[in-house]
């Protein structure tokens, strides 16, 4: 029975498992242009996994990941603006792909909020310092 | 201080709690739906990788509406999925496949095992059909009109118990 497990374990194959492909030609290759690879690499920082949701593509091992960073580094090769490459991705996955804040309006509570509560905290202090005046 | 005031705090820990509850009875939705259901599929072609031809864009807008299936020899949610497609193209559904990140043999080998249910199969190597389709995983199905526009995106296996929907979204897409 033991025997059985161990053997049962040592050939198990993972339900999700990755392809037997190696990763992708820029996946973990820098560009040789420098300034080319920081607007790659910054970009890469602000795109979401499709895998690992809540990582960014520059920091997911999984392979998809690795194959939208080729994506990525071979349109920044080719010239294209990272807002373009980022625009094309959100017309496929919506703005959910992207982790930059959006100016839509539904990011509008987002850039509001600060300004709301810095205005709640000057009305707040204006009202103890006349309480005080008061005495 | 009024007592309305006084009660603020834990009216606004009932309103935390009110929300966490509810979040934890209904889970948010994790799956990523494409966005171009309604468009025609993006132009691509993509080579052969077995002794069937490859697959491009032009070949998805020929008068009737076929299933394309992105899968995987590596995918195992697939095995099952593949003979659910053989009992569709026995119906007359014609479906082609996408073939994420394969190798000839292991894909010959998949087929040979599992049934082939397709037209053509185009080798996406580097996942890039993928990624430009919308799509965040193996497997995937996106059901094509007739003119090449996406009428619906399956995420996931498509089920024996999917078929009569499968059938019906075919028969929307005529």
């Amino acid at each position: 029975m033991r025997r059985l497990a161990l053997l049962l374990a040592l050939t198990a194959q993972p339900l999700l498992a990755d392809s037997n492909l190696p990763p992708a030609y820029w996946a973990n290759r820098q560009l040789p242009d420098p300034k080319q690879e920081a607007r790659a690499e910054a970009l890469m920082e602000e795109l979401r996994c499709l895998v690992c949701q809540g990582q960014s593509i520059a920091d997911s091992d999984a392979e998809l990941a690795g194959d939208m960073r080729d994506l990525v580094r071979r349109r920044i090769a080719a010239g294209e603006k990272p807002a373009a490459v980022r625009g094309w991705l959100i017309q496929r996955y919506g703005s959910w792909i992207s982790y930059k804040p959006t100016d839509e309006p539904a990011g509008w509570p987002l850039w509001l909020a600060p300004l709301a509560l810095l205005g709640i905290g000057a009305f707040l202090i204006r009202r103890r310092i006349r309480m005080k005046a008061r005495g | 201080m009024s007592r309305a005031i006084r009660f603020a705090p834990l009216a606004l820990l009932l309103l935390v709690v009110v929300a966490l509850v509810w979040r934890l009875a209904t889970p948010s939705n994790s799956t990523v739906s494409s966005k171009l259901e309604g468009k025609s599929v993006p132009a691509f072609a993509l080579p052969a990788i077995v002794a069937k031809p490859g697959l491009s864009s032009a070949d998805l807008a020929t008068g009737k509406p076929r299933i394309v299936n992105v899968f995987a020899s590596w995918c195992v949610p697939c095995i099952t999925e593949v003979h659910v497609l053989q009992e569709l193209k026995s119906r007359g559904v014609l479906v082609d496949g996408i073939a994420v990140r394969d190798t000839p043999p292991d894909l010959a080998d998949f087929l040979a095992h599992n049934g082939d249910p397709y037209e053509r199969i185009g080798s996406d190597a580097e996942s890039r059909v993928q990624i430009a389709l919308g799509s965040s995983g193996v497997p995937e199905s996106f059901i094509v009109d007739g003119h090449g526009i996406i009428r619906y995106q399956h995420i996931g296996p498509i089920e024996a118990s999917d078929a009569p929907m499968i059938m019906a979204k075919l028969e929307q897409a005529r």
